[in-house]
């Protein structure tokens, strides 16, 4: 099945034959680098990858021929609205702007859930991750990649006590990549540490059978951690625990990757400290990947600052190095992210990556001073804390004595770490010695198995595993009859059906808006005034998600949330028809054969050349390159003169631009130059039009003008409707 | 425990390495930290374990739960829950999976799947 781009993914399409759908790939899929210094548009970049067919560029791209250089690295979005059907939707949105690493983030609580859910329930901050809903994502992504022309990965999480379980499901059904690290599950998740190393093995084992990508859990102890830069010996000491342990059971080292978080954030001076332990983790784990993940830890809900914060986290993946360029939403620090954070998150990332383009080779890291010595201590740091693991004796006793997210920096100790025992946490007293004849009649099983003799491979027993013969993979369509996705579809049906517009963020319909508020008040006071203010428009379930003061007694500003419960029928709507361009070779063609003058200038008490320049200039594509004639009379010039500078050479129209003021002064210019026209006998051979980035045509016409041009214009558009106005004149 | 920093005592032994003899030091104590863990996983099981197992053999997420369990409590998981069902389907002289469904249906059927395996002991 083919998108089409001006549809939207059809959900039901996406549900049908889901029994039978096969993902037609497995593994992790890097970017395809473009090797060499390459010209896009009017530039050159070194650290690009293939282009998308079909994608979106950043708001300024139009200043460069609309270009969308894809850098060189993985990007990642996180989605976790909790309903996959509306997940998937935004995950196309996503891929459009670049992303090609789409991490699901589970339902709270699915890792105490001991076995697999199966079926489409709702889920809370994640969605609750289970084959149909893997199915689903996968057949709408590889629809998706179609459509933007690059492989896109699909990544969750093989955690919990059941990772074993959620491993086969992914490796059967081509989920890409996982987070998955047994230290994770022991400290943040209070599963039993030597259950969760045991299904680790058999979870790695098992991933690394489909190529799959694999990330660690270390950065959890950067968001954990009191004061999250004193655990960088630790997190490089968690890195190695995992990365190690997981090629001892297998996996390829190139598929290994750490999920690394630059620790701090302004007003800390965050490039000294995050910087030399970016160095250090590159240069003790070289033969690793990195995934360099945006700072979690001191995000507030000001959008603004989080955007600045990531923007420095990404001048460290350009320093250093970043296989995987993961994105927070801005708006996380606020609520669960909305479907256009996602997109803000991504291309902050793109931005940043590609205004970066090989930016070492114009500034390079130190060999000598701070960085080197800190680069130094944190990696002799970490080794002592090895040492003392080993003192101590062992990894689980380690955990026992709470060596882990303790907020001294190591070797100083605050006695303030997660302590864990091994006869504690969830699933303990849950693993047992394999016997003498231990049987797992599977391929890609970890650990003893004693394969009876008359057998070459462990399935040959049962004729084949699912990993081998997916035709065996037993499919569960739904288990709960109200909590799934046919009832939520149906719900909205007659509003999907009949095209109806609620505004959403985060499922279909759900009628979110934000909005901005400032008032001249105190922090509080503001707060509950905007709660007000919201409901009197007529929100329902407002919240304020953000409130900054900006002095404690002039004002605060308040950004509040609220639903709106409304449906806008498009078909009812009034849009003005858009007026098509002509050519530019028609264009050229007509002003050949008839040459046209036009007098220009800026009128009133107006300073302001831009926007003129902008439309009649050659070299901003005005319309001189047509072969029209521009006399530009400057700024602040009256309407007479114009009037008379056109009488006087004769020109076929006469463009003002005007600014919007208070005492509407834009229009009684307008109306002036229409006048002054037909006082003077030649306003029926005379083409009048204004400009300026609050005119529209209406009130250009209102005015007597033939046509108006507001922001956004290009001298296309006025150079076509001057040769199409000339035409209508001259019948 | 509370310590204060003395990193500058503790590094005495690390201070004249190279850079890469730090690396190797590094990777060599990962190493030995390691090595146990990977023994434990080596020699045990577990009921995520051996779902994954049964999940392979394409037995459904909600049997591999009910015949995990089941193995628990009858002393036979160190067998490997897979292990039970063929065998138990090879005394019964059916296709695993019908075994498998047996094994959840039938609660007799346990105390022959130990015999299969020596009974108690």
């Amino acid at each position: 099945m083919n998108l089409d781009v001006n549809q939207k993914l059809d959900i039901e399409e996406i549900l049908k034959d889901l029994e039978n759908y096969r993902p037609r790939r497995k593994g992790w899929t890097w970017r395809k680098k473009v090797e060499g210094p390459t010209q896009v548009g009017p530039f050159v970049y070194k650290q690009i990858s293939q282009p998308l067919k079909n994608s979106i560029g950043l708001p300024a791209s139009k200043y460069f021929g609309d270009i969308d250089p894809q850098p060189d690295c993985v990007i990642t979005s996180e989605i976790a609205s909790g309903r996959f059907e509306d997940d998937i939707r935004r995950m196309r949105m996503a891929a459009w702007h670049g992303a090609d690493h789409i991490m699901v983030i589970r339902t709270a609580g699915q890792s105490h859930y001991d076995g697999l859910i199966e079926g489409t329930p709702e889920g809370i901050g994640g969605v609750p991750i289970t084959r149909k809903q893997i199915r689903a994502s996968r057949k709408a992504l590889d629809m998706i990649e179609d459509e933007v022309g690059r492989p896109i990965n699909l990544h969750s999480y093989v955690s919990g006590v059941a990772g074993p379980d959620i491993a086969v499901l992914f490796a059967e059904e081509g989920v890409n990549g996982a987070h998955q690290d047994p230290q994770y599950n022991i400290l943040y998740r209070n599963v039993n540490m030597y259950r969760s190393f045991v299904d680790a093995a058999v979870a790695k084992k098992i991933m690394a059978s489909a190529d799959m990508l694999q990330i660690d859990g270390a950065h959890n102890a950067n968001a954990t951690a009191r004061e999250a830069w004193k655990v960088m010996p630790e997190l490089m000491v968690q890195h190695g625990i995992n990365a190690m342990f997981s090629t001892k059971v297998g996996m390829k080292k190139e598929n290994i990757s750490l999920s690394t978080v630059p620790p701090t954030a302004p007003p800390a001076p965050c490039m000294a400290l995050d910087l030399p332990y970016a160095v250090a983790l590159r240069e003790l784990f070289d033969e690793y990947k990195m995934r360099a993940q945006m700072n979690t830890k001191y995000m507030e809900s000001c959008t603004r600052e989080a955007t600045v914060s990531h923007t420095l986290n990404l001048m460290i993946s350009r320093l250093t190095s970043a296989d995987i360029q993961s994105t927070i939403t801005p708006d996380e620090g606020r609520n669960v992210p909305w479907h256009y954070n996602n997109i803000h998150a991504v291309n902050t990332a793109k931005q940043a990556l590609i205004g970066l383009d090989a930016i070492t080779d114009y500034v390079q890291l130190k060999e000598d001073g701070p960085l080197r010595e800190k680069v130094r201590e944190l990696k002799e740091r970490a080794i002592l804390f090895l040492e003392e693991i080993i003192a101590t004796g062992g990894y689980f006793k380690a955990v026992e004595e709470g060596f882990f997210v303790d907020s001294g920096y190591y070797p100083e100790r605050n006695g303030d770490g997660i302590v864990r025992k091994g006869d504690g946490g969830i699933g303990s007293g849950t693993i047992f010695l394999r016997d003498e004849d231990y049987f797992a009649p599977v391929c890609h099983h970890f650990g003893y198995n004693n394969i009876p003799k008359e057998y070459s491979t462990p399935c040959q027993a049962i004729d084949g595993c699912t990993l081998c013969k997916p035709e065996k993979i037993h499919y569960i369509d739904e288990l709960d009859e109200e909590d799934n996705v046919n009832q939520r579809l149906e719900k909205k049906k007659e509003h999907r059906q009949k095209g109806l517009l609620t505004p959403e963020v985060e499922w279909y319909a759900d009628g979110y808006v934000s909005m901005n508020i400032f008032l001249p008040t105190s922090a509080r006071v503001a707060e509950y005034a905007a709660i007000e203010i919201a409901k009197k428009m007529g929100l329902t379930d407002v919240e304020a998600i953000h409130k900054q003061p900006i002095h404690p007694a002039e004002g605060t500003l308040v950004e509040v949330k609220g639903r709106l419960e409304l449906a806008i029928d498009p078909q009812e709507l009034k849009i003005p028809e858009e007026i098509p361009s002509l050519s530019e070779e028609e264009i050229r063609e007509d002003i050949k054969k008839k040459p046209m003058k036009v007098v220009a200038a800026t009128v009133g008490e107006d300073e302001h050349s831009v926007g003129m320049r902008e439309i009649i200039d050659i070299k901003h594509g005005g319309i001189e390159k047509f072969g029209i004639q521009c006399h530009y009379l400057g700024t602040s010039v009256s309407v007479a003169k114009a009037v008379d500078a056109a009488i006087e050479i004769g020109a076929d129209a006469i463009l003002i631009s005007t600014i919007i003021t208070h005492g509407d002064i834009h229009r009684i210019n307008m109306r002036r130059l229409h006048q002054l026209c037909k006082e003077k006998g030649i306003r029926d051979k005379i083409i009048l039009v204004a400009g300026g980035t609050q005119v529209t045509n209406d009130i250009a016409v209102e005015e007597g003008m033939d046509a108006g041009f507001g922001r956004g214009t290009k001298g296309i558009h006025v150079a076509s409707f001057l040769v199409k106005r000339r035409r209508e004149l001259a019948k | 425990m509370e310590r204060k920093d003395n990193y500058l005592q503790r590094r005495e032994h690390l201070k004249d390495l190279t850079d890469q003899q730090l690396k190797e030091r590094f990777w060599s104590l990962l190493d030995q930290i390691t090595t146990p863990l990977v023994e434990l996983a080596h020699t045990h099981t577990s009921p995520a374990v051996e779902r994954s197992v049964l999940l392979r053999m394409g037995f459904s997420s909600l049997d591999c739960k009910v015949i995990v369990e089941r193995c628990i409590e009858h002393g036979l998981i160190g067998k490997g829950a897979g292990h039970v069902v063929l065998k138990v389907a090879k005394m019964l002289g059916v296709d695993y999976l019908e075994a498998g469904q047996r094994l959840i249906e039938d609660e007799s059927l346990w105390e022959q799947a130990k015999a299969l395996f020596g009974g108690e002991r």
